[in-house]
């Protein structure tokens, strides 16, 4: 924390912009988490048995949409500087509204469209406490992340909704035609896509950089600060409670502790992907490259036998060599580039990795 | 919660865990009239104290609903053994998030000092207690110690770095484990009646978490220490500046920690007989919320560990409150996230309350 603030006050040389464009796009961290990824892919279908089999990719995408499709708001709430730790909660809260509402007697889509609703309120909340009280994010959504579990459990108890029509639960697992890519993916791709124009090609998305890298000069500037909050926390509200009637529809059953524990998963990722926890920095092609990462090392462990203790290990691993690899490769290239003004130096580390840091 | 305010109600609030309302007169003898007067009210309106008032609240109620709830041997004992173990916890929490540090990890080194301990009763037998209490502390020092390291390597939050240990920790008790559990059976019975026995009506788990809570709150209040840690917490550029050793405190705040819920997974095997590969799940989140509600900023540099583990007790307590107020227990959850949204926003409150006297103060002058 301290370097990084003594860095921001050195005179400003812009060196990643002495770098040629090629360079500066492709030498990211981002590029690094992809290419990464293709080599794991690459690897896992030479060396793992039925890695390209038509099963394993079906099985790899549903398994992971619920983590994609709620790293997309995530990435923009970690770039503003916050936090919500309460998306596995609004997950099974939607989960359950959704079970508890079709048993009432509700066809699927209402019960989906209220369940939707729900996440939007789960995520008005947190936005309220947070952009307009000014409560810090993570204790206020650890504070919801018990409220909408326990509220979860609390209308299902033990029991189970398991008795959705075969319509739908055969809809979330369809594939696209012929294909072994499930009907699912079209969703993330869309939601992916209005995600990344939202966040790097809106004014709306330069607003929540500026808030990560600064949140009073973006106020200065005249981005609506609490306003951009709100919005975002609203956004992963919807989203998780999106993932959460997925979730239901996928595996035909809703309980109220679904979905436990996937709010470290997805901050993973989402880290793993090159988003700075300081907010201010990360692309999301990135964090689609650090969801994926993830899903293909376990589903290939999976295939080797390995059990999920040890994909629990790995995972943990790769979050935290991402971020110390980070740092470090940081203090790197500041020792090797002795002078700020220092303009062909060639570092060994990827651009954006120590230039690119507040 | 302001640094002047706390530092005052320290010392009292020590005899305020046991839940009789004695202590505001008897700790404060030194000192003319005046100043024990306003010891008193300092103590009275402390943050701590409104975590004191919910608790009498609650076991008062689900004493009038049930009288056992108090005033049965049981109901006693359980009172005050059910939290013991959070509020080691959470008294190692509160070191960590007093520095503006956070420790996720703390359910998995239960979990594997818990498994330890009872392969060590297994593995090696008629070992003494006190090697396995002392082996359960080092090897949660150990995992602190990593945790620690990784924070003042990397420089990165130790959100991020402590989620990720806490993966690993879990994952490396789960491939330990596997399937297999340690049953009671497997331990001495000297042992497992640690975590039952009393002593003069009170619980040795509790004793022991007291005894703890009682020297952490010294060293946070009284020693040079324990006072940098809130200088760090406060603000930490500004601690280096004043050329205190961050680095080596933070580090020391983890290592403890990790020590303390290495003793909580020694207790864990005591007072449950049984540990699974599962043991602890979750923990990490009531401990930081017990810090939370105890009125320690999430952000650092206030608050005492007396309110942590007043948060402790109340978390637990209302768990167990709740089923005989006749509130179905799976409601517990959901009780517990509003007790902590209550609990910050009434931080909130109260400091903008002072704010605003301050500034008054400062215009009246």
């Amino acid at each position: 924390m301290t370097s990084t603030r003594t860095t921001s006050s050195t005179t400003r040389s812009y060196p990643s912009y002495s770098q040629p464009l090629w360079r500066r796009l492709l030498l990211t961290r981002e590029w690094a988490v992809i290419a990464l990824l293709a080599a794991v892919v690459a690897y896992a279908m030479v060396n793992v048995a039925n890695f390209d089999g038509p099963l394993t990719v079906t099985y790899l995408l549903l398994d992971v949409t619920p983590i994609l499709l709620i790293a997309l708001p995530m990435t923009l709430v970690i770039v503003s500087g916050e936090i919500d730790l309460s998306v596995a909660s609004v997950v099974g809260l939607s989960s359950v509204l959704l079970g508890v509402l079709h048993e009432a007697g509700l066809s699927i889509p209402v019960a989906a469209v209220l369940a939707l609703l729900a996440g939007v309120l789960c995520g008005a909340f947190n936005g309220f406490l947070v952009a307009h009280v000014g409560l810090p994010s993570l204790a206020v959504t650890i504070g919801t992340l018990a409220l909408f579990r326990g509220l979860a459990v609390g209308l299902l108890g033990t029991q189970a909704v398991t008795d959705f029509p075969d319509r739908w639960t055969d809809l979330a697992k369809a594939k696209i035609g012929e294909s072994s890519v499930p009907l699912v993916v079209v969703l993330v791709v869309a939601l992916a896509v209005a995600f990344a124009l939202l966040l790097h090609f809106t004014a709306f998305g330069r607003g929540v950089y500026d808030i990560g890298l600064n949140s009073e000069a973006a106020h200065f500037t005249g981005v609506d600060v609490a306003r951009t909050k709100f919005l975002l926390f609203v956004m992963s509200g919807v989203v998780s409670a999106l993932a959460g009637i997925y979730y239901t529809l996928r595996f035909g059953s809703a309980r109220g502790d679904n979905a436990t524990g996937l709010e470290l998963q997805v901050i993973a990722a989402v880290l793993l992907g090159g988003v700075s926890i300081f907010g201010g920095r990360g692309r999301l092609h990135g964090v689609l490259a650090g969801v994926l990462l993830i899903g293909v090392i376990a589903s290939a462990l999976r295939l080797e036998g390995v059990t999920v203790n040890v994909i629990n290990i790995i995972t943990g691993l790769l979050l935290v060599g991402s971020v110390v690899s980070t740092s470090v490769l940081a203090r790197i290239s500041r020792s090797a580039r002795p002078s700020p003004r220092g303009t062909s130096v060639p570092s060994s580390a990827p651009v954006g990795v120590g230039t690119q840091e507040r | 919660m302001s640094e002047t305010s706390t530092r005052r109600t320290g010392t009292a609030s020590a005899q305020d865990d046991r839940p009789p309302v004695t202590a505001p007169a008897g700790g404060a003898a030194p000192g003319t009239r005046s100043a024990a007067g306003r010891f008193v009210t300092t103590v009275v309106r402390s943050r701590e104290m409104s975590i004191l008032l919910v608790l009498l609240v609650v076991v008062a109620a689900a004493t009038a609903k049930t009288p056992g709830f108090l005033f049965s041997s049981n109901g006693w004992r359980d009172l005050l053994l059910t939290p013991s173990i959070l509020l080691l916890l959470a008294v190692g929490q509160a070191l960590v998030i007093i520095t503006r540090n956070v420790d996720l990890s703390v359910g998995s080194v239960v979990a594997l000092t818990a498994y330890l301990t009872g392969r060590l009763f297994i593995d090696v037998p008629g070992i003494p207690l006190v090697v396995v209490v002392l082996a359960g502390l080092a090897a949660g020092a150990v995992l602190g110690l990593v945790n620690g390291l990784l924070v003042a390597l990397a420089k990165v939050p130790a959100l991020v770095i402590t989620l990720g240990t806490l993966y690993i920790y879990r994952g490396a008790v789960l491939t330990w484990a596997g399937s297999d559990r340690v049953n009671a059976g497997d331990m001495p019975r000297t042992f497992l009646a640690l975590g039952t026995r009393s002593v003069l009506g009170l619980p040795v788990l509790f004793l022991v978490a007291v005894a703890v809570l009682a020297a952490v709150g010294y060293y946070l209040h009284s020693h040079r220490g324990g006072r940098e840690l809130y200088a760090i917490g406060s603000d930490p550029d500004a601690a280096e500046l004043y050329g205190l050793q961050v680095r080596r405190r933070v580090l020391a705040a983890f290592v403890l920690s990790g020590a303390l819920a290495g003793l909580a997974g020694v207790l864990y095997t005591a007072r449950y007989g049984t540990v699974s590969s599962g043991a602890g799940t979750g923990l990490e989140l009531q401990a930081v919320a017990a810090v939370v509600i105890g009125g320690v900023a999430i952000f650092g540099g206030s608050g005492t560990v007396w309110g942590a583990a007043l948060g402790a007790v109340l978390l637990v307590t209302i768990n167990r409150a709740l089923p005989i107020l006749g509130i179905p227990d799976f409601w517990q959850r959901a009780v517990v996230g509003a007790l902590i949204i209550g609990s910050i926003v009434l931080d909130r409150v109260l400091a903008a309350r002072r704010a605003r006297r301050l500034v008054e103060a400062r215009d009246a002058s």
